[in-house]
């Protein structure tokens, strides 16, 4: 940047003494904006105790939480039994003693889920199981890990950087990095590995659909064989999908039908009030000072009174659920719609009124044809923006108790463990909230002819 | 007077009557979609709502009931935590529980302090946002940024930033950091971010470009014709809409407060399960006069700001 020389500076700052006064004192004042803002944010750090809450959190299990998001782990547990290796699953795994997933291997079978020896492929590397003993090959490496059942876990060897003992004799921690670990105690062995992807997204395991390629599915919906006599086999498949155990997708999609319904219906019955209202509020409309004075506190009233408020309120009154949540946008929205509605009002042109009122109309027609053609598309178009960003407003009261998606993201949430639904669900919000803006941006560009924002 | 029929009087005619007739046909059809989609949805609310419309409607006013406390005067004592004559020994009469003490004899009524704590999340939010917006609205502006990937990208981000839900990290956050302020902040600041992110690279766009024109000319590199060129006329928009989304912060920090994450939100919904009434009833009276108060503020400082600029869409969210 051109800079001019000191000396100029001086001149030309001696020639107009007050232009630069001005600006000092505007940078003296921007410099105090800035300390005050600096010492507030010191004093909110004291305030909420930033740095020890950020210090004691449990940073260690928000990787697992974000890792939850996009993908799963199996997570079978080998205990050295009498009769040989007994392999189990959780107890709701899509994996039990008679059905494996393909990356563990059985050899020397004794009975269902019992074996002499087990192979695994974790990642990059491998874990073979034989009683007594465990190797586990990561890359070049290997370990090799003696177990005395009941009693001693000792590596033969230095362990490699990827494996871990706390105590000596104590259980080994095999890590394979992001796809898994592998716990050797001196009784079981635990193994995790996590896949990418979601779970049985579409059918859990109970379904006879289950595991079968897209092809396969599509085959056996269209084929006369029934798999369930009393019902077609495309019937089942959707009723399966719906049912889905882990997944719950038939109700997941019912309660984001509730919020949107109550985004909907709120902000249409909102509009529908406050359209009579703010023409009593409007004080060019209704030239009584009492009767706007009265609309106008009363918009401010159902305005400041939280939409939380509300939503409590009506989650007492009618248990919870979508209508709770329909009468608290409705209440709040009043308020803000009405506002807005009475203030287009007020800033309406007068000569279309005036045009009409001349020749000799009722007072009704004057509003209906002097006044509502010019607010309408204003009006419509406020109540569409709003419309969208109800929707948002929606899920948040929903989680309060007012029903919807929002108590059901919540639910999923505080279990701590069902992180993927939460992100299927987050994943079906943002594309109601993507479209809903969009079909409201692209009608009220249609209403008003031009780019509203 | 002669009526003309002259064939292009009955074209003009013609067309004229389509045109009317085929708005009509939209204006109809449209309302009986809109009647259609209220209908089913109405139905449809109130047939997966737990308690029906019309059962319930008679016993609307039961919980108005229960609100009333036992004397006016009971109001004011759960607001300033001073003893009460029905104490028994129970949570719902003990006031006095709660006290901030600052000295030994001064002290904070408890839900003076939590409202205090709900504004300042608010408040700690907005300033988050308003900084963070404030560099990526810049990066978003087609005046300023000639990349169309760079520009696409920082938009979208911003988008998917107002867009996700706030519970959710709110609820990730609870999770990680455990009940506190902190995950409401996050959650709020993170919202804010996009929605001023937005505000502001539309205020962008519209400024005036001579000024960056006369720094190019002088040899300015981006950063100095952003700073000397666009900031000082953008300036007071930007604080006014800060202004704005500080009002709507406070209402989101009280909600968020609701589901955890602390303040005058989470004292409100405890206090409405265990019906305690004249705590609630001061809970409400509280939250009220404050966010009328910071409404009536914000409104003052922004026509301070920026005259009187109407903002046509409320919330902006």
């Amino acid at each position: 940047m051109t800079t001019l020389a000191q000396a100029d500076v001086d001149a030309i700052a001696a020639r107009h003494p007050a232009v630069f006064a001005g600006s000092r004192r505007k940078q003296m004042t921007g410099w105090l904006v800035g300390l005050g803002v600096v010492a507030y944010l010191c004093f909110a750090w004291w305030f909420f105790a930033i740095g020890s809450v950020l210090a004691n959190g449990n940073w260690g299990i928000a990787g697992v939480y974000l890792a939850d998001w996009v993908s799963y782990e199996t997570r079978p547990r080998i205990e050295f039994g009498d009769e040989g290796l007994e392999i189990r699953y959780p107890r709701f795994s899509a994996y039990n003693r008679d059905r494996h997933p393909d990356w563990v291997e059985l050899e020397d079978v004794r009975s269902p889920g019992v074996a002499g020896r087990i192979a695994m492929t974790i990642g990059d590397g491998s874990v073979d199981i034989a009683p007594g003993e465990v190797i586990a090959r990561r890359g070049s490496e290997t370990v090799t890990i003696a177990i005395s059942p009941e009693e001693t876990v000792s590596a033969a060897g230095p362990l490699p950087s990827w494996a871990e003992q706390d105590a000596r004799d104590g259980s080994i921690t095999i890590s394979f990095g992001f796809r898994g670990s592998v716990e050797v105690e001196a009784d079981e062995v635990k193994v995790r590995q996590r896949f990418w992807g979601w779970e049985n997204f579409v059918f859990d395991a109970n379904s006879p659909f289950w595991g079968k390629s897209f092809g396969e599915v599509v085959s056996l919906v269209f084929s006369d064989e029934r798999i369930k006599p009393e019902m077609s086999n495309a019937a089942l498949a959707w009723n399966n999908i719906l049912n889905n155990a882990e997944w719950q997708h038939g109700d997941v999609w019912l309660k984001l039908g509730q919020t949107i319904v109550m985004a909907f219906v709120g902000t249409v019955f909102a509009s529908l009030l406050a359209f009579p209202l703010a023409f009593a509020a409007a004080r060019n409309i209704t030239r009584n000072v009492v009767v706007n004075q009265v609309a106008k506190r009363l918009f401010d009233f159902l305005r400041s009174v939280d939409m939380l408020i509300w939503a409590l309120f009506f989650t007492r009154a009618f248990g919870p659920g979508p209508l709770a949540g329909i009468s608290a946008i409705f209440f709040t929205d009043t308020g803000t719609f009405g506002k807005l509605y009475s203030e287009a009002l007020e800033n309406i042109d007068d000569r279309q009124r005036e045009g009409i009122k001349s020749v000799g109309a009722a007072p009704v027609l004057v509003q209906r044809y002097g006044v509502v053609p010019q607010v309408l598309p204003i009006f419509i178009s406020q109540s569409l923006y709003f419309w969208e960003s109800n929707t948002r407003s929606a899920t948040i009261i929903g989680a309060v108790g007012a029903g919807g998606i929002g108590l059901k993201l919540w639910e999923a949430m505080r279990t701590n463990s069902d992180w993927e639904n939460v992100a299927y669900m987050v994943l079906l919000i943002l594309a109601v909230v993507f479209v809903f803006d969009n079909v409201s941006n692209f009608l009220r560009k249609r209403l008003t002819g031009q780019a509203v924002r | 007077m002669s009526i003309t029929t002259s064939d292009t009087a009955l074209s003009v005619e013609r067309h004229w009557q389509e045109l009317a007739s085929r708005r009509r046909l939209y204006t109809i059809g449209g309302l009986a979609f809109m009647v259609l989609a209220l209908a089913g949805s109405l139905w449809f609310a109130n047939e997966s709502n737990a308690g029906k419309f019309w059962d319930r409607l008679p016993h609307l006013f039961d919980f108005v009931d229960q609100l009333l406390p036992r004397d006016g005067w009971e109001v004011w004592r759960a607001l300033f935590d001073l003893p009460s004559p029905y104490d028994d020994g129970s949570l719902k009469y003990d006031y006095p529980e709660g006290r901030m003490y600052l000295t030994q004899s001064l002290y904070v009524p408890e839900y003076v302090y939590k409202m205090i704590e709900t504004l300042n999340i608010a408040l700690v939010s907005t300033l988050v946002g308003f900084a963070l917006g404030f560099c990526l609205c810049f990066l978003a502006a087609s005046n300023l940024v000639t990349q169309r990937w760079l520009r696409f990208f920082v938009r979208r981000f911003m988008e998917v930033l107002r867009a996700f839900p706030e519970i959710v990290i709110a609820g990730f956050f609870l999770a990680v950091l455990s009940l506190g302020a902190i995950p409401a902040i996050l959650a709020v600041s993170i919202h804010t971010v996009g929605a001023l992110g937005k505000m502001f690279f539309e205020v962008v766009e519209n400024a005036d470009m001579r000024p960056d024109e006369g720094l190019r000319a002088a040899g300015a590199n981006w950063p100095e014709r952003v700073w000397f060129g666009i900031v000082p006329q953008v300036m007071p928009n930007f604080l006014s809409y800060a202004l704005l989304r500080l009002e709507i912060n406070v209402r989101a920090s009280t909600i968020i407060g609701a589901v955890g994450g602390g303040g005058i939100g989470e004292v409100l919904r405890l206090s409405i399960s265990q019906t305690h009434e004249a705590k609630t009833l001061a809970i409400i009276l509280l939250l009220f006069l404050t966010i009328v108060g910071v409404d009536q503020f914000s409104a003052w400082l922004r026509r301070k700001l920026v005259g009187d600029q109407a903002f046509a869409f409320g919330r902006g969210d």
